[in-house]
């Protein structure tokens, strides 16, 4: 019941929706420092200027590797709204990470180096919800396909609250949200500069921002999943979870990776694993 | 259309100022002045930037760390020199270990004046190398340069 029809309006709209979402976040956390902000359309502008600039590069890997990055990104997100298998879509969405990884480890800089350990570090940290929710969900509706979730009328965060609140807390990390923007951050350049994205210089970095784009709609679509009975709540779950990540990004500090990895498995992982010990349980063994 | 004038992003480089230019430059990122209005952003990293901030003179421990700073940065670039001692050295040109202006090494587009600089002309400096950074950017693409970048390459 796979509709490609969807996954193409994806990939033509999704980078409209994620750079509008980036501006209006922009804007916000400006507000919130008490500051004007930028225009609305900026992180277009910012796009735009860097693929007016010159491609520099230390090996010409690196070209690859932003491509690929984008390309698979691009995958899991199309094949999520096509209505795929969930496990597909997070098995191409962790290798779009890895090569982004292997981009930044292909020049060799200390700081792309610490960034490339430390974005190990979150796939690492966050894959395991991921996989979490996709079981969950499994759970509830008997069906890894995003086709057959979308359109089941049971209230799937209400099964799952635990999974959903430890999902909210891999989105800080996948959103490089503070308190855990480790790998690459606006806020981080006394320490590790840009991290990851050091080494990418004009169009592999347009690429790049790009993939985030991709990336944001991507995750907020996850989030519609769990609120997939009716529209106009999943809407509002969607505004009201990117609004509190907003709000976490401008009030904690930035912590250490031990920190991250600690926090992500056992509060996620444990509210999570508790959460679907419980539905097991409850169910009586999986029906299916 | 073009974007670079609308996305100007800065990497600040403190030569051997006495501060007094550093705190400027910093006010301009408070929510008094708020650069961000103008999509300026302090990146902090040399291969992301567009403009070059420098403050304070080129004496004999920074003027490699200049250059290579400069050379790190992607074309178009500018330079913008903020404050009288990257213009001149200043109050330090007599100094023994100073070697003058930052246009001693690397080609200055903008000279902010001013000891210290004030935010207000440090916004007008970098606004003003925004037309400059157009300019390189048309004279980047043309059939002579395109060649010439081929042929040279970056050092
Ligand atoms: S111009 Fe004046 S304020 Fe600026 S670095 Fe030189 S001495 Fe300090």
């Amino acid at each position: 019941m796979m509709s490609p029809v969807y996954g193409l309006i994806y990939i033509l709209l999704a980078p409209i929706a994620g750079g509008l979402v980036a501006g209006i976040d922009r804007k916000i956390t400006a507000r919130m420092q008490g500051r004007v902000g930028p225009p609305l359309l900026q992180p277009f502008y910012d796009v735009g200027k860097l693929f007016e600039k010159e491609n520099l590069v230390v090996t010409r890997s690196q070209d690859l590797y932003a491509l690929c990055y984008l390309v698979f990104m691009l995958v899991a997100g199309a094949l999520f709204f096509a209505g795929g298998d969930l496990l597909l879509v997070i098995f191409a969405f962790t290798l779009s990470h890895i090569f982004l990884v292997l981009g930044a480890y292909a020049s060799s800089s200390p700081y792309s180096f610490i960034g490339a350990e430390r974005e190990l570090i979150q796939i690492i940290a966050y894959e395991p919800m991921i996989i979490l929710s996709a079981v969950g969900m499994y759970m509830v509706t008997a069906s890894f396909f995003v086709s057959d979730i979308v359109v089941s009328s049971i209230p799937i965060v209400l099964y799952l609250p635990g999974v959903f609140i430890g999902f909210l807390m891999v989105l800080t990390i996948k959103l490089r949200k503070s308190p855990f923007d480790l790998s690459t951050s606006h806020h981080a350049h006394q320490e590790i500069v840009k991290g990851v994205t050091t080494e990418f210089t004009g169009p592999n970095l347009g690429k790049i921002e790009i993939a985030h784009w991709y990336e944001y709609v991507f995750l907020l679509g996850f989030i519609f999943l769990f609120f997939a009975f009716s529209i106009p709540i999943a809407l509002l779950a969607i505004a009201v979870a990117y609004l509190l990540e907003i709000l976490i990004d401008n009030t904690f500090s930035r912590v250490k990776w031990q920190f991250t990895l600690r926090s992500a498995w056992i509060i996620a992982g444990m509210l999570g694993l508790i959460n679907l010990a419980v539905l097991y349980y409850l169910s009586g063994g999986l029906q299916a | 259309m073009t974007y670079l004038k609308r996305s100007p992003w800065i990497i600040h480089y403190d030569a051997s100022s006495c501060n007094g230019c550093d705190i400027e430059v910093l006010a301009c990122l408070t929510p008094m002045y708020d650069v961000e209005r103008f999509g300026i952003v302090n990146t902090g990293n040399p291969k992301h930037a567009d403009i070059f901030v420098v403050t304070g003179s080129i004496n004999e421990q920074n003027r490699e760390v200049v250059k290579n700073i400069y050379e790190q940065m992607p074309d178009p670039k500018v330079v913008v020199a903020v404050g009288i001692c990257a213009a001149s050295g200043g109050v330090f040109r007599e100094c023994y270990n100073v070697t003058g202006g930052i246009d001693k090494i690397i080609p200055v587009d903008v000279y902010v004046p001013g000891c210290a600089a004030r935010p207000e002309s440090i916004i007008d400096g970098i606004v003003k190398s925004l037309s400059i950074l157009e300019e390189k950017r048309t004279k980047m693409n043309t059939p002579a340069a395109k060649k010439d970048a081929l042929g040279g390459g970056i050092q």
